[in-house]
Order: structure tokens, then sequence, then C-alpha cells
């Protein structure tokens, strides 16, 4: 926004954040996979102050059966905020927030999900976000991303996502809450790492085209960052301690 | 929309001639539709456009009136702008509560006006924390043929710079109109958002409803006066590839800075 609110230095002289980190350094990453019995698959993530919980049903019987297509399966996506989950309690029912945040969570794991091996079926994906903090559209799809792996359903690739932006006039990695609120520009990035591809782009805030490319590049390098969390909660549940 | 099934020969058409470069309706692929916008079509609103991209084509009214602000943000107006599909606009839209697409478009609209800060807020307070000049921007879609992501962008854009803000002063606390007084609303940038699809990794801007059928993925990006990117919004089934990205932000530069040429004809285009 540009327009500071709180007295609370955004970045300081020696290049650190307002929580202590580097430029360059995401959060806190934890991610467990299997962490739930009825679901195919699920996800536990914290991702900073992010507390959310994915799990995944399917590949099933479609309903409404209309909705079901003949030559491969759909993907739903529900992405869920706990009453509880921020600072002031969120009525219930689905925001339009809540509804566009679904939509653009589908279209991200979409091209990574093999639907067309499973026709006339569908693979749901719930997400509930148990308590919120910045970023929360790029952790949930963590989750859900492993979740989906942890199903076993078939993948190209995995699915990172982290956020980049602008704050003090400097591109950084992984905006928490207060920097998405007193910083200048938000971009959440989701990325397939073997395919290199972006899954899901979004933009709010001003930046000039040098710093468009400087902060979709280091999004994506937070996204690898990422992967390697995603493979290790994989790994852990599958192989039980890491092989390192 | 998109589960309109796209005649299988027309799909096939329309792949073969984009990978000799060439595009169904003959444009460039860098090419909008024509534009055409007339301001001031419905005199009881504020501020009104009909705008027709190709054969898409919006109506936008602005409303104007005091209300309440948003608790945290007691030093600002209120902007809010909204999207709808009028079920004349298509055969495939049903009357009802808006669908994820139709909040997606409202929303990414909205975004690229208000992360453009086109309007300055902090101009429509009329007593701070109690009461502000609030701006309403609605968009219906009464014909439909493809990106409508652009066609409501542009009637908000041109509404909100035709329109004009009526006057009102504080008596007894409470607001009251103070007549034949409106005025230029503060602008301070003409935001211009452009979508392009990806059809077989070829980029195409503003893709009319049968290129949008055939699309693998869609990229809405909003630039302001300056040039600068303030908005940007991906969708569709596929990923994009960060050259492609790159492209993207060019194209939406180049196009965009074309398209502001035309906004700046509307009455009031000229302000910034």
């Amino acid at each position: 926004m540009g327009v500071k609110k709180t007295d609370i230095v955004l970045l300081d002289d020696k290049g650190i954040r307002c929580d202590g980190r580097k430029i360059d350094e995401p959060r806190n990453i934890m991610i467990k996979a299997g962490v739930l019995k009825n679901a195919n698959g699920s996800a536990y993530i914290e991702f900073g102050e992010n507390k959310i919980l994915a799990g995944v049903f399917g590949p099933r019987d479609v309903h409404p059966k209309h909705l079901a297509n003949t030559d491969r399966g759909i993907l739903r996506c529900r992405y869920h905020m706990q009453p509880f989950s921020v600072s002031e309690r969120k009525n219930p029912a689905p925001s339009r927030r809540e509804i566009e945040i679904s939509k653009v969570i589908k279209e991200a794991l979409e091209p990574a999900v093999m639907l067309e091996n499973f026709p006339r079926t569908v693979v749901d994906v719930f997400i509930e976000i148990l308590q919120a903090d910045g970023g929360s559209r790029c952790a949930a799809l963590d989750a859900a991303a492993v979740a989906l792996a942890d199903a076993g359903i078939p993948m190209r690739d995995m699915v990172s996502a982290c956020a980049a932006g602008k704050v003090a006039d400097t591109i950084v990695l992984d905006i928490n809450n207060e920097e998405d609120q007193e910083g200048q520009a938000d971009m959440p990035v989701a990325y397939m790492p073997n395919l290199e591809k972006v899954t899901l782009l979004q933009l709010d805030g001003v930046l000039t085209p040098a710093e468009y490319k400087k902060c979709v590049e280091t999004a994506i390098n937070g996204c690898k960052i990422v992967y390697e969390v995603q493979k290790k909660a994989l790994k852990d549940k599958f192989f039980g301690d890491s092989p390192q | 929309m998109n589960i309109s099934i796209i005649d299988d020969l027309k799909k096939k058409k329309i792949l073969a001639l984009l990978r000799d470069g060439q595009r169904v309706d003959g444009r460039a692929l860098d090419e909008a539709r024509p534009l055409t916008i007339d301001t001031g079509v419905i005199p009881k609103a504020e501020g009104s456009a009909r705008v027709r991209l190709g054969d898409t084509e919006v109506v936008c009214g602005v409303k104007i009136q005091p209300d309440k602000p948003f608790p945290d943000l007691g030093d600002r107006g209120i902007f809010i702008c909204t999207a709808e599909i009028l079920p004349l606009a298509d055969p495939n839209v049903e009357p009802g509560p808006p669908n994820e697409e139709v909040i997606e478009l409202a929303r990414v609209v909205d975004r690229g006006i208000r992360e453009s800060h086109m309007i300055d807020l902090t101009k429509l307070v009329l007593i701070k924390d109690k009461s502000v000049i609030g701006l309403f921007v609605d968009n219906s879609v009464t014909d439909y043929d493809g990106n409508l992501f652009d066609a409501c962008s542009y009637a908000s854009v041109a509404s909100i710079l035709s329109c004009k803000v009526p006057k009102w002063e504080i008596k007894n606390d409470a607001p009251s109109l103070v007549p034949d007084s409106a005025s230029s609303p503060p602008i301070t940038t003409i935001p211009v958002s452009v979508t392009m699809g990806k059809i077989a990794d070829t980029i195409i801007v503003d893709p009319n409803a049968d290129e949008w059928k055939c699309m693998e993925g869609r990229i809405t990006i909003t630039t302001n006066s300056e040039g600068n990117i303030c908005a940007v919004q991906k969708g569709g089934e596929d990923g994009f590839t960060f050259e492609q990205l790159v492209k993207c932000s060019e194209l939406s530069i180049a196009t965009g800075a074309k398209i502001r040429e035309i906004l700046k004809q509307v009455p009031g285009g000229n302000a910034c």
C-alpha cells in the first residue's frame, strides 16, 4: 500500500527484515505427510505462523454425476479458513476471496495431476487453514501437493509454491503478514520444479518490468527451497527417517 | 463457458493457423480486437460506458454516494468494482449466484484498478473514520465473445474517467448534497489490463471466444501509465515458463500503451 501505519522497520540498514530474516530467506517450513486416517492422502504444514491441513479423497465417483468428464478425471479444490484462524473471527461461510483462491489453487495443481488416467472420477482436495499468516495460499498449495502425492495419485511433477514481494523498495522472498500489510507488492507463485513451469502467478502492487522479472525469479528460487522440504516429508513418511 | 464443446474442426483450424503464426480472425498474434467506447450512456449513473471489444460487449455504471469507511481504512474513500455476466449474453449463462469464474472475473478487474491506485481515495474523505465517498463500479456483460477481463476493465476505467463526483458538505454531522457542484474524480494513472492466452506454446493477445476454448493457460497483466506492472493473474490448466512470463509482461506493456491512447480519448481521459 505504500502507506506506513505502524512504526515497524520492514528492512533495516543491514538488510534484516522485521522478523529477523535476510531478504532471500524463507520462514521456517515443516511438512508432515499422512496425518489423517480416513483421507486417501494428507499433509500438515507449518509455514511461518501458517498452520494448514490438507486432505485428498479419490479418484472416486463424481457427485453430482453431471459434473463427470468422460475422457478425464476432474479436480476439485476447497480452500477454507477456520473462523479462529485470524485475529478477528471470520465468518465460516466461504467468502469471495476463498472461492477465488480455491480456483487458482485447483488450476495450479491441475497441470501436475495425471487426470487423464482417471476418466469419470473426481479427486477432491480439501484445505483447512487452522491459523493464517501471510502467504497462506502458497502454504496451502504446498500441503495440497504433498497430500496428492501421499494419496498415490500419479503426478508429472511436484507443485511447490512460495511468494516474493517488494518491501521497502527491495525484492524479498516469502513475505509475512506484516510485510503483506505494509509492503509494496505481493506475488504468490507456484512452480513445477522439474518441468520448470509456473502454474500460479498473482500480483498485487506496482513493480517496474525489471522488478517483475526479479520478483518471479526470487519466488521460483523460494519454490525450489520448498520442493526440498516437500520431498523430505514424503521420504520421511514412506522410508522412515530421511536417508541423510 | 469452458464446458461448451467447440467444434473439433474449428479447434484443429485454430491450431493449424497458429502454427503458421496466424489467427482465425486474421489478427496478428499481439493484436487486440477493435475497441469502441461510448461514455455517458446511462445518464442516471454518475459515470457510465458501453464498451465493445470485438463482439464482447459490456455496460458499466458508476454510482457515487456517501458511505461509512472500512473500519481499518478510515482515511480513504471506498472503491468497489463488480462484474456480472447477464443471462442474455450467452446461452450457457444461467441466472443465480455467481460461480467461481464470475467471482474471479470481478476480483481481477477490481484488483487491477485498485492496485494501480487509479483513484486517489484519500481525496474522498468527508469526515475521517466516519463518512467517506464511495465509488461503486458495476459491470454487466451483455454479449459474450471471450476475454471479459479486459472488456470489463476498459469499461470500468472509461466509466471512472468520465464520471462526475457530486459534492457533499457536512451539516449536523451528516453529509448533505450540494447541488450542481460535481467535479472530476481524483485520477492518478490509467490502468490497462491485457489478457493473453497460451495455445500450443504460442502467446496470443485478447483471445476471442473460439480461441478462449482452445487455451491451455491465460494471464492477465495490468500496467499503469508509467509502464509499470501493478497486477497479475494467471489462470487456466497449464503453466508458463519464465521466458513466457517475461514475454507476456512485455506484450502487456506494449499493447497496454496502445489501448491507453484509446482510453485517453474518453471525456476526462486526459486528466493525468
